[in-house]
């Protein structure tokens, strides 16, 4: 089987993203509020970056311009040799669909779909048959433990099992770079522990690179690096925070 | 497939909205189908008219007739095989509510005239020799019940009395468009009867029916006929057939139109419910097609998942409908078969209720399609929050 979950080694093929002097407002009735001012970043294959701070310091809207889904106002975003500024709203679909799996607070699964099914829809976007999409579902929902539960709607699954189901929907189309915007947000300390050591392990093992929200600190600590926003500002990090954690082990 | 499953479970969603949906197309396609069935019907008195009979009448109306005179006279003219004369005898059979066709006709010329009539040549012998025989269509027979050998006493409205009949035979129709409903007696009966009772009236027919020898010549036969008695007492008007019965179906050509606006109408009104429907499931989704555009779907995807599920919904509501259809209209034809000799679905009738569905599914999904299609991503999400 040629499943791409679980065959790369560590993120030597993953590319960099460069964020560069990006700036980002919004504009609410007569005034433009700014979000993101002039944050300048550079994030290596396979890191694994956790983006802290204050609620509507711009957090969520770094992480979406980062992911394609937003627009900046000034600078670029070099993901590899891309810069994804440039890009047409189809090519950006498309290099989404490629490049990035999406991790949300809300899990944002299909509520009619099966878990298998949530999984396998991703991969309607690349021209493997049905056979080979089933047979690649299968592998990333057993991957991230969820063995048991391919044949069960959202609706049966605990919020933690959901956050897992959207996990292997999120690896199911090996992608270089996760995004997470506050993956454990809706979960109780032991399902935010066990979604934590997936993507620490998928960082680590399958050397995704991860860029991933938290206001959790217990989050943040999995990191191996910790950048914080304050009021569309980068705030400079302590070194200190770099460091790098005992790998655990996958999930079973 | 998985597209496919992905439609159809959206369709479980929302049960009894979806269903009253559903029902709701079922009913306007039905009301559409027994509408146009309705209009069919009307016309089909047309649609069975030859075009190789003429009808020659008072060119001042209907009401007028034409001395008896007239007949030798039009057979005289050139492309006319065959003639025979009738007249509207507006009978009633006990009660006013009970109507039904009959005519005064000279039987010999008239059976001629109609071979779409099938009378079995020993009903036709007995018919012709009893002078106060009559015969009917099978559906008026089976509509009281009358057998061959009845009397039957038709009251006069035009020509008062009471009008002693015998049923001699029971005619067939030949086509489906042949009115069944009508019953035929002797003309002389009618004739010689006036004489005794108000002989101002006799000798005189509501309108001749012309045989000729081929459609082509129907125009300048008619026109001969005309120009013959052309400033004499009684002028005619001479037409085909079709036009005659047409002048019929004109004069009610007010209610046709009305019914046709209606059939539109109810199409129009299930549109405006099924697009309601069609945006309310779609703008619940919105998070959800935000959260796909994000994987990388891109709007023509959304457009399929909702334009399906809106065109299955007209779809299982258009099946319902067109299977309703065949029996209500057989139900409705046999409540009005004293109106409409034939009340039957058309092929066409059912192509245009697929149609009308099609076009429904179409654009109830249409709006909320486009506006899938626009939804900024970011945005979305973070309303989902
Ligand atoms: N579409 C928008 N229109 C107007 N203002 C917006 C829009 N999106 C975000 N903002 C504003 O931008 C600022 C940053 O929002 P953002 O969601 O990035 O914050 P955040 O750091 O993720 O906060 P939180 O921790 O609460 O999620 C906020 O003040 C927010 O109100
Ligand atoms: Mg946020």
């Amino acid at each position: 089987m040629s499943a791409p979950v679980g065959q790369q080694g560590s993120g030597s093929g993953s590319p960099a993203i460069d964020i560069r002097a990006v700036s980002k407002s919004y504009v609410r009735g007569q005034q433009t509020v700014p979000v993101l001012k002039d944050v300048s970043f550079h994030i290596s294959p396979g890191e694994f970056v956790a983006l802290m701070g204050p609620s509507g310091s711009g957090k969520s809207t770094l992480l979406n311009l980062i992911a394609g889904i937003d627009h900046v106002d000034a600078g670029t975003i070099l993901v590899g040799d891309t810069d994804i500024t440039t890009l047409n709203e189809s090519a950006l679909a498309r290099w989404r669909s490629r490049s990035i799996g999406f991790i949300f607070q809300f899990y944002n699964l299909i509520p009619v779909l099966t878990a298998l099914e949530n999984v396998e829809l991703p991969l309607l976007l690349t021209p493997l048959s049905a056979r080979e999409r089933r047979e690649h579902a299968t592998a990333a929902l057993a991957l991230v433990g969820l063995a048991d539960r391919m044949d069960h709607r959202p609706s049966e699954l605990s919020g933690g099992q959901q956050q897992r189901t959207a996990i292997a929907r999120a690896i199911v189309t090996d992608p270089d770079i996760l995004v997470a915007d506050e993956p454990t947000g809706d979960l109780d300390r032991v399902s935010a522990g066990e979604i934590l050591d997936l993507m620490a392990g998928l960082n680590k093992s399958l050397g995704k690179t991860i860029v991933m929200v938290t206001h959790d600190p217990r989050a943040a600590e999995r990191a191996h690096l910790v950048r914080s926003l304050e009021k569309g500002l980068l705030i400079d990090s302590d070194p200190a925070d770099q460091k790098d954690h005992a790998d655990p082990a996958l999930h079973p | 497939m998985l597209t496919l499953r992905f439609i159809l479970k959206n369709l479980s969603r929302h049960k009894l909205r979806n269903c009253l949906t559903v029902v709701g197309i079922a009913v306007s396609v039905l009301s559409f189908g027994l509408l146009r069935t309705t209009v069919d019907a009307w016309h089909a008195g047309v649609e069975a008219s030859s075009a190789t009979r003429l009808v020659t009448r008072n060119s001042i109306s209907l009401i007028f007739s034409l001395p008896v005179s007239y007949e030798e006279r039009i057979r005289g003219v050139e492309g006319v095989e065959i003639v025979s004369r009738g007249n509207w005898f507006g009978g009633e059979y006990i009660d006013e509510k009970n109507f039904f066709p009959n005519f005064a006709v000279d039987a010999r010329t008239y059976l001629e005239l109609y071979p779409e009539l099938l009378l079995p040549d020993d009903q036709k012998a007995a018919f012709l020799r009893d002078r106060k025989g009559c015969i009917i269509g099978a559906k008026l027979a089976a509509r009281f019940g009358w057998k061959i050998g009845d009397p039957v006493t038709l009251k006069g409205t035009i020509f008062p009395g009471n009008w002693g009949l015998t049923v001699r035979g029971v005619y067939a129709g030949r086509d489906k468009g042949t009115d069944e409903t009508m019953l035929l007696f002797h003309w002389d009966y009618l004739n010689e009867t006036l004489r005794k009772t108000s002989p101002r009236r006799a000798d005189q027919a509501g309108f001749y029916i012309i045989g000729i020898t081929s459609a082509d010549a129907a125009a300048s036969t008619a026109l001969a006929i005309d120009a013959r008695f052309q400033n004499s007492l009684a002028e005619t008007l001479t037409e085909t057939e079709k036009a005659f019965q047409m002048s019929f179906v004109a004069m009610s050509g007010a209610i046709v139109a009305a019914i046709r606006i209606v059939s539109l109408l109810v199409i129009v009104i299930i549109m405006a419910v099924a697009a309601n429907t069609m945006a309310m499931s779609a703008r619940e989704r919105m998070g959800e097609f935000a959260a796909l555009k994000a994987l990388g779907f891109g709007g023509g995807y959304l457009a399929r998942l909702i334009l399906g599920e809106s065109l299955a919904i007209a779809a299982i509501g258009c099946a319902l409908g067109c299977g309703l259809t065949f029996p209500a209209a057989a139900a409705f034809g046999q409540a009005v078969s004293q109106y409409f000799p034939v009340f039957q679905v058309s092929a066409l009738t059912v192509g245009l209720q697929g149609a009308s569905a099609l076009v429904v599914g179409l654009v109830a999904g249409i709006v909320p399609a486009l506006r899938a299609q626009s939804i900024g991503i970011a945005e979305a999400l973070r309303r989902i929050g």
